[in-house]
């Protein structure tokens, strides 16, 4: 099933006068259960097309279907929806609440769904979800208190707490020393096995794209390798492969 | 649910920055607090001030007796002898912008004490709201004379500061006895210090007594004697007084019959058995002063059965300088306030909307990652306005209560007149509010509208 479908996207930016292309026509199709890297250098457009990814941005020109439900069309308030239920996001700067617990850190996006949990209710989901990335007994520290990679684990739980179907990752790992960037990896990678989700983690690292199962790169606002890194083999389920970008490639 | 949940986000966030949150609330209590006490400093001075001038007796009227005029030649003031004690219960009694009035008859003698004498400036017949006409209820001792003795004609007298320097000089004069033209009266009172007044005259060379004591012990007409109407009385005078009468006759010709005993007792004219020199009348305030003129007019033209087209027997004058000063200074204290207050709560202002710009501007970043995990702009906008709403009510009762508190502590140590003023309150905590409400809701509307990708990589 295609969790991510997208058809020729365009992205173009304006700066008065000028107008500066940064997408150029991107089609690239993801289906569940995937574990996807997003490589490509600063400026190739990356960090542009993980905000279309993240609903955080609309494309200028395109189709972009999650989960089945176009998306492009989609009003500010649509969006910011579909951010909260379908999408998780984790920041390479972590973005947690200064002097806010890490519990209550990961009841945040709690406060903004409709569907209303209680509060014992969304307690019980937090600490689970805590005790799950590892950050046991810390639940009442604040960020300035947690080292780095409890501070991005308590930024995973939180990415987690509405239990999303696409967990967006950018740059996840570069505030991180080698030791608990590898541990977080491992831990998406078990997240991608156990639970399925799928999950995109944008990098400019080969060595954390080794860890996903499919690595797309992404050159001068377009698709130029859709493959599958060497070493990773292709699993049940995993059939979706880029599509090479159509447009301005003559 | 959704206002409640929103409610507790902002308390939330409040309580984790609480030096902000205090900051915050700080201005604007001061914004509140500033403006309170200045109005009520403000207030409570003018208030002073306008009480000092009226004591002068700026709010006062003086009645005076008509004009004799006889063949062109006028008698000047008080020539003719309208007034009554009765007129001035009516005043009192009818006239709603009238506060009090008394009535006055003057005597100019000498007054003896052992071997000591003097003609003081004023001996005055009146009644006990004298006084209070005239502001000076407070007496240094003794006590004022009442209705009850101005009724029996009680020979008994209060006396102002100058009158006991000169005739008892050092020794307490209540309760001794002094002879006022051979008639001995017993001192009751003395009179607090007033100095002079405007024209320079020595107001506290007076000496106060019950008029019917002096209307008949003193002035030596018995009240029984007094029963002359103003008119035969006005050409009594005349004609013996105008010597030119024989060759200027102004006698008035009888046109008309003259009314008939039985006429005349079908249409009884009222019998003035006795008449005062002055009534002296106080108005309600400045502002009341020409309506209390033009009621007692009424009134006066009404008890004296003038004709429309008459003249009036009585001349009414009010302390026209003093109350024009009294309105200057009013309205000059009333600017003063109103600037002082206008600065104050623009100080206010630009305080809270400092911080409140400095707090919301700097929580952009907050606020990119609310919306990346899906708040909506509103969801923003609602809860910064819950907690500028929060951080205003709080600041706005406390500074109610440190500007109240401070006023009254000035009271306390300074002993300087205060006067709560609750437009005062009102105004500065409306302004102080929605300064604090639309400025900690503007920064965070702009960045609701922001990209979330601006928002959270804003540094």
């Amino acid at each position: 099933m295609q969790v991510i479908e997208l058809r020729s996207i365009y992205k173009t930016y304006h700066l008065g006068e000028m107008s500066i292309p940064v997408l150029k026509g991107v089609s690239l199709s993801v289906t569940g259960r995937e574990f996807v890297a997003l490589m490509g250098a600063s400026g190739s457009g990356k960090s542009t097309l993980m905000n279309i990814l993240g609903c955080l941005d609309r494309p200028t020109s395109g189709a972009y279907w999650l989960e089945g439900q176009e998306l492009s069309s989609l009003s500010a308030d649509q969006r910011a929806l579909m951010r909260n239920y379908k999408i998780g996001f984790v920041f390479q700067n972590f973005n947690l609440l200064p002097r806010t617990s890490a519990l209550e850190n990961v009841m945040l996006p709690l406060s903004y769904t409709a569907q209303n949990l209680s509060d014992r209710e969304a307690q019980r989901r937090a600490t689970n979800l805590l005790d799950r990335v590892g950050l046991n007994e810390r639940f009442h520290h604040e960020p300035s208190q947690l080292s780095g990679g409890e501070q991005q684990r308590v930024a995973i739980a939180r990415a987690l707490i509405n239990q999303p179907s696409l967990l967006l990752a950018d740059e996840p790992t570069g505030n991180l020393d080698s030791t608990t960037s590898k541990e977080v990896l491992q831990f998406f990678q078990q997240l991608n096995q156990e639970d399925g989700i799928t999950i995109i983690l944008v990098t400019h690292d080969s060595g954390v794209a080794q860890h996903a199962r499919r690595v797309i790169r992404i050159s001068d606002g377009v698709i130029v390798d859709g493959d599958s890194p060497k070493g990773v083999l292709q699993t049940n389920g995993f059939s979706g492969n880029a599509v090479l970008a159509e447009g301005d490639l003559s | 649910m959704k206002v409640y949940k929103t409610v507790r986000t902002a308390l939330r966030t409040l309580r984790r920055n609480p030096l902000r949150a205090a900051l915050t609330t700080l201005g604007i209590i001061i914004g509140v607090a500033a403006v309170i006490v200045m109005m009520e400093i403000g207030k409570g001075s003018s208030t002073a001030i306008k009480r000092t001038i009226a004591t002068m007796g700026a709010n006062n009227l003086l009645i005076h007796p008509g004009t004799a005029a006889s063949g062109g030649v006028s008698f000047g003031a008080g020539s003719v002898m309208t007034l009554t004690p009765q007129d001035c219960d009516a005043i009192l009694r009818e006239c709603p912008s009238v506060r009090n009035a008394a009535p006055e008859v003057q005597a100019r003698t000498q007054v003896i004490y052992g071997n000591r004498n003097w003609v003081p400036m004023s001996i005055i017949g009146t009644t006990p709201a004298y006084l209070e006409v005239r502001d000076w209820t407070n007496l240094a001792g003794g006590e004022m004379f009442t209705d009850r003795d101005v009724r029996n004609g009680s020979k008994v007298c209060v006396l102002g500061q100058t009158l006991v320097r000169e005739l008892f000089s050092g020794e307490s004069p209540l309760g001794k006895e002094m002879r006022v033209q051979n008639v001995s009266f017993k001192v009751i009172g003395v009179l607090k210090g007033k100095g002079a007044n405007m024209m320079g005259r020595d107001q506290d060379d007076i000496l106060l007594a019950p008029w019917t004591t002096i209307k008949s012990r003193v002035t030596g007409s018995p009240l029984t004697d007094v029963n002359q109407s103003s008119a035969s009385s006005g050409s009594n005078t005349l004609s013996e007084v105008n010597t030119l009468n024989k060759l200027y006759p102004n006698a008035r010709l009888n046109l008309y019959p003259l009314p008939s005993p039985t006429q005349a007792a079908d249409t009884p004219l009222p019998v003035r058995f006795t008449n005062i020199d002055h009534i002296l009348v106080s108005a309600r305030s400045t502002d009341e002063i020409p309506l209390a003129i033009q009621q007692t007019t009424e009134l006066l033209r009404e008890r004296h059965r003038i004709q429309p087209q008459e003249p009036d027997d009585f001349n009414i004058r009010d302390m026209t300088e003093m109350s024009k000063t009294l309105s200057s200074t009013s309205m000059l204290m009333t600017n003063l306030l109103l600037s002082v207050a206008l600065i104050s709560l623009i100080v206010g202002g630009v305080g809270i909307m400092n911080i409140m710009l400095v707090s919301v501007t700097e929580r952009t970043r907050e606020i990119g990652l609310r919306m990346a995990v899906g708040a909506q702009a509103r969801d923003i906008l609602r809860q910064f306005l819950v907690e500028a709403l929060v951080l205003c009510i709080t600041g706005g009762i406390i500074g109610i209560l440190v500007g109240c508190g401070g006023s009254y502590l000035v009271t306390l140590l300074l002993q300087w007149p205060t006067e709560t003023s609750l437009a005062a309150i009102c105004a500065s905590v409306i302004v102080s509010g929605s300064v604090g409400i639309v400025f900690g809701f503007y920064p965070a509307w702009k960045a609701s509208r922001l990209d979330p990708i601006e928002a959270l990589h804003y540094e």
